[in-house]
């Protein structure tokens, strides 16, 4: 250490004995390199991680635009019974995008729930509340079976049996003109009170409204 | 740095060694076999004045193990080679694979099974290889977990060991879908699903398995790349970092085997 320097110690790297400190240097110059380092790193790092994540998250916050299909004519579905209908819930890709929904008219003598009565057409999606399995009506059973986990719900869509946690989701239904038209998916409780839709799986009755919140991009109408 | 301890050379069987060379010999001319000897050792010494690994080559290979140790230590090995044979037919399957959601991925499987010379026969390895990685994993945790050898201080390499079966679970799942038929498409709908049931948090991990609210264009893509890029870059780096401990700490003598009690002969010692 030269004197020159020894003479003016700064208090605060006095306790670190570098040679060539000098008066009121608060920081020393080895720690602000490698500061500037580790910012300068940083800085690098998050410029490619940050918009990757971004890229990679994205698409769970896609807002879907609504859409309406057209599944066939009135006259084509009854009061009390189901026809399957194809809808295409992902375009582009195929099978892989479509399901089945099973399509009848309302009925006040079944649909009794005041949640259906503004509904001209019940649209059940296929898709099993316990894991997503397609079920299948099955006429001479009245009812919905899955072949996953033996899941079995009734005329309604409500759980009759087996393992799932909730009735099975519906469809918005409308009518235009002369043909019947299939909307946004919408999930039910066991009450047939209407939620914004949530996967298989995920109940919807007392505490699991709150276990299992809803996208925030998707809302029911 | 500090010198690494000289290791003492690896003990060869004598019809390998070098014989010693006779009085006269070495004057002459080098025969084509003394040739290419050299040449070999040139090239060896080349590469080793300049990165010095030899040392970490004997450090890792030239371990003292205790008494006792058996074939269930071999496990460790076995799983590491099911991962080998799974990378590298993977990245062949790779040349042939596509992930197109509207048939091209089904397309290009069946082509790869019936139409590709020896498709069949490495697409075999890496469908079965998968099974048989998973239960190798699963027989050398319990080796680990039965010889005691989780214990201190070998902790952590229980941990790097629990989060390399989740990896290799992740492959299992993302690769079922890969496929694209029936039992692919259907097995992960309700895979994804079960992941969803967690509470306040599963659903938000089956819209990022699936990149949306419902399957979709790219759910097929992002399976593929997490199978192929993401997770086996993860376990290779872990698979190095796990052998490195293993090298580092030195295995467990199995339970049974006690150590020296006779004093007479501890005295004989002394
Ligand atoms: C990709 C999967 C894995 C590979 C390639 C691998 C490889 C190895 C190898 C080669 C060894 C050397 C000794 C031996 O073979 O027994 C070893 C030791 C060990 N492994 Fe693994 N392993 C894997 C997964 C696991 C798992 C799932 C666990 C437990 C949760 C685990 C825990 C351990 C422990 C505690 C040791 C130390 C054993 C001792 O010191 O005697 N490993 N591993
Ligand atoms: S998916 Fe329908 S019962 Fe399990």
């Amino acid at each position: 250490m030269s004197d020159k320097h020894a003479k003016h110690k700064s208090k605060y790297t006095a306790d670190r004995m570098i040679p060539g400190a000098f008066e009121g240097e608060t920081v020393t110059r080895r720690r602000f390199m490698t500061g500037t380092a580790h910012t300068a790193g940083g800085i690098a790092a998050a410029a490619f991680a940050l918009p990757a994540l971004g890229f990679a998250l994205g698409p769970i916050f896609k807002k879907t635009p609504h859409t309406w299909q057209t599944v066939g004519p009135a006259s084509s579905f009854s009061e009390d019974n189901y026809v399957p209908v194809v809808v295409t819930l992902t375009p582009g890709i195929g099978e892989a995008g479509t399901s089945t929904a099973y399509v009848r008219k309302f009925n006040p003598k079944i649909d009794t729930d005041p949640y259906d009565a503004s509904t001209p057409y019940i649209a059940i999606s296929s898709r099993c509340a316990h894991l997503g399995c397609p079920v299948r009506w099955v006429d001479a059973a009245e009812r919905f079976i899955c072949p996953c986990h033996g899941g079995v719900y009734d005329l309604l869509g409500k759980r009759v049996g087996g393992p799932p946690v909730r009735p099975l989701d519906r469809f918005y239904t409308r009518v235009e003109g002369e043909s019947v038209q299939i909307g946004p998916r919408f999930s039910v409780n066991s009450e047939l009170r209407r939620f914004s839709p949530r996967d298989p799986g995920e109940p919807l009755d007392g505490i699991g409204q709150y276990l299992y919140p809803s996208r925030p991009t998707e809302r029911k109408l | 740095m500090p010198r690494l301890p000289k290791l003492p050379a690896p003990p060869l069987p004598a019809a390998l060694q070098a014989p010693p060379p006779r009085p006269g010999e070495g004057n002459g001319k080098a025969g084509p076999l003394e040739q290419g000897k050299q040449a070999g050792i040139t090239v060896v010494d080349w590469v080793d004045e300049r990165t010095s690994l030899s040392g970490a080559g004997r450090w890792l290979l030239f371990r003292k193990v205790p008494k006792g140790t058996n074939w269930f230590y071999t496990l460790g090995s076995a799983t590491m080679f099911a991962f080998l044979s799974q990378a590298v037919t993977g990245v062949f399957l790779a040349m042939y694979y596509r992930p197109d959601p509207a048939g091209g991925a089904y397309e290009s499987i069946r082509h790869v099974t019936n139409e590709v010379f020896l498709g069949q026969f490495v697409r075999g390895m890496h469908k079965w290889g998968s099974s048989v990685m998973v239960i190798l994993i699963f027989l050398h945790m319990g080796r680990t977990f039965f010889f005691g050898a989780y214990k201190y201080p070998r902790e952590l390499n229980w941990v790097i060991g629990v989060v390399l079966l989740i990896l290799t679970m992740v492959m299992s799942f993302t690769g079922y879908l890969l496929p694209f038929d029936q039992r692919a498409y259907w097995a992960t709908i309700v895979g994804v699903n079960i992941n969803g049931t967690g509470p306040l948090v599963g659903p938000y991990l089956s819209d990022f398995l699936r990149g949306g609210g419902e399957f979709g264009a790219t759910t097929l893509s992002r399976f593929y790349a997490i199978h192929m890029l993401l997770i086996p870059g993860l376990l290779a780096a872990l698979i190095g970092f796990h052998l490195y401990l293993v090298a580092k700490l030195g295995t467990t003598a199995p339970p049974w085997s006690k150590a020296k009690e006779r004093p007479e002969l501890l005295e004989a010692e002394v």
